[in-house]
């Protein structure tokens, strides 16, 4: 009894919580907009029983699913999502790798502290993090500033309201997402394998792209999911720093629901995304399932 | 075989730049005179003054205080219940559905998380406020936690736990008086965690928030959405402070904690 009552109550709220919402979700993108509160149809009716029930079924339909892909601005938004998604993944890893090498390689009574000054930022408030841009890259911004004092450009760049300024946001926002998995690659790999490779006539550097890279892949393909599967759905960072033709599904949706007020369409909206997502969530966790067994 | 070069060292250099000076620029400039944030026009404090007389601000963060603090403490508990589940009780009915719906919401796009939470407020009748708020919070928070804990309860000896039972405990005497302690450290970190969470949260937030409670990250986000302010400025700069001075103390205290463990574990190996 007791046993139950322990599995019971997280359980039950989870169901509450988690996938009771999600089912209405999925519910509503099958029905239709309608002038009503709330906003859509049908509603179900268990008061007229089965009936009721079968005409509730019978009103449902994949018109929002249909009605996605004939409008384009649906599908450019979810391309354009992927391809800032994967373009700021791409980045975040050039720009993390060699951090998280750097911190392997440094003396070890720099560690803790280097550790920490990795974490600070991940502590400190997401959408003061993504704001303190909007007046570096602002065209009298700082950045500007800095650069035409120094003579390299005459003229502001606009930089702001741009897809520049939603990567510079994604890859500053999700740098320690990206440079944890990879520092704890690292960490693991056996030095003794790189004086082997240099001592049978490797250069320094082909001994890192043979050796390194590839027994740090797991690492690096953590840190890509941990970018990309939240950058893809990503809604603060194009709203503060992208401009009105920055297209991103996590923007549309918002709109779709606040200001449409279209619930089924921005239900549809999410249930694709979530489709989109399965298939890199199920990579991820292979991943993660592949790094246990090999330390387990 | 460890070789610290220069290219290691500029690319810690460059990469810390780029991490820290963005933050260190919002600070210097909240301490700027001019409402311009992008001139500099002498020192001046002004702008806090300002903001301890905006009311909509103190407001907004009293809500948020109270919800974080709510909801990181109910998603402790809850939290902690569902990994002693995943991990302690064995096979049961729907055991895969339950640890699918405790990793779930870790990787669920937020905008989604907080439309089906709204959804689901609407479809009971329940009124947006901060009730809405703390029930959003502590959903996504308690699978945070439960990640955290579970990982120290894989990771720990279960002879202890079977030990005390032999020993005649209840099996609540022994998690409380075994099991507790030993996961102590985890439980604190994934209160913490969902206690960040929960502060940070704006997308969420705002779709389960309604006219009677906003909380900070929402208020903060009307704002710079029209542009940068100086106000903003100094709001971010408190927060980055009370953050940087909490993990500062909290990695001291953990550090402080090791050394004392590691010390009574060697004097306990020492033979008497």
């Amino acid at each position: 009894m007791r046993r139950f009552l322990l599995i019971f109550i997280p359980y039950a709220w989870l169901l509450a919580l988690f996938l009771i919402p999600f089912a209405i979700v999925l519910k509503i993108s099958l029905s239709d907009v309608a002038l009503a509160r709330p906003p859509y149809a049908p509603q179900l009716d268990l008061s007229q029983g089965w009936e009721g029930l079968r005409a509730f079924f019978a009103g449902l339909d994949f018109d929002n699913f249909t009605f996605l892909t004939t409008d384009d601005l649906y599908w450019k938004a979810y391309l354009s999502s992927v391809k800032i998604a994967v373009i700021s993944t791409v980045l975040t890893l050039l720009v993390g790798y060699p951090i998280a090498y750097g911190m392997v390689q440094a003396p070890d009574r720099w560690r803790p502290t280097l550790m920490m000054l990795v974490i600070l930022p991940f502590w400190t408030s997401f959408l003061i993090r993504v704001y303190a841009w909007k007046g570096i890259l602002a065209n009298e911004g700082l950045l500007n500033q800095a650069l035409m004092w120094l003579g390299i450009i005459s003229e502001p760049l606009t930089i702001l309201n741009t897809n520049t300024a939603v990567y510079i946001g994604i890859v500053y926002t999700y740098l320690p997402f990206m440079i944890l998995p990879i520092y704890a690659a690292l960490e693991k790999l056996d030095g003794s394998l790189l004086e082997a490779a240099e001592d049978l006539g490797c250069s320094r550097l082909s001994a890192f792209w043979l050796v390194t890279i590839p027994l740090s892949r797991q690492g690096i393909v953590a840190g890509s999911f941990l970018v990309f599967i939240p950058a893809l759905g990503e809604f603060v960072i194009p709203e503060l720093l992208g401009g009105s033709r920055t297209l991103m599904i996590g923007k549309v949706l918002y709109e779709e629901f606040f200001s449409n007020r279209d619930w089924p369409v921005a239900s549809a909206v999410a249930i694709i995304l979530l489709a989109i997502l399965v298939i890199p969530i199920i990579l991820f966790q292979r991943n993660e399932q592949k790094q246990r067994e090999a330390e387990g | 075989m460890r070789r610290f070069s220069w290219f290691n060292a500029t690319s810690l250099t460059l990469g810390f730049a780029f991490l820290y000076l963005p933050m260190l620029i919002l600070v210097i400039y909240s301490f700027n005179e001019s409402q311009l944030v992008t001139v500099w026009a002498g020192f001046s404090t002004k702008w806090y003054g300002e903001l301890m007389r905006n009311e909509a601000f103190l407001d907004a963060a009293w809500v948020t205080l109270r919800v974080a603090v709510i909801s990181s403490t109910i998603a402790t508990i809850l939290g902690t219940l569902a990994a002693y589940v995943l991990i302690r009780a064995g096979r049961f009915a729907g055991r895969t559905l339950f640890s699918g719906m405790i990793y779930a919401p870790l990787v669920m796009p937020e905008v989604i998380t907080g439309l089906s939470l709204l959804l689901l407020f609407i479809g009971i009748g329940l009124d947006r406020g901060i009730v809405t708020i703390i029930l959003a919070h502590t959903t996504f928070a308690m699978c945070y936690v439960s990640v955290v804990v579970s990982s120290r309860l894989v990771s720990f000896d279960r002879s202890l736990e079977e030990a005390a039972l032999d020993l005649g405990c209840t099996p609540f005497e022994a998690f409380r008086l075994v099991t507790l302690p030993i996961i102590a450290p985890a439980v604190i970190s994934g209160w913490l965690l969902a206690f960040t969470l929960s502060l940070d949260d704006l997308v969420i937030a705002s779709f389960t928030a309604g006219p009677s409670a906003t909380t900070l990250p929402i208020k903060i986000f009307s704002a710079v959405r029209l542009g940068v302010s100086p106000e903003i400025n100094a709001l971010s700069t408190i927060m980055i402070g009370i953050v940087t001075v909490g993990v500062i103390t909290f990695s001291l205290i953990s550090k402080s904690q090791a050394v004392r463990r590691e010390a009574e574990e060697r004097a306990a190996e020492r033979p008497a």
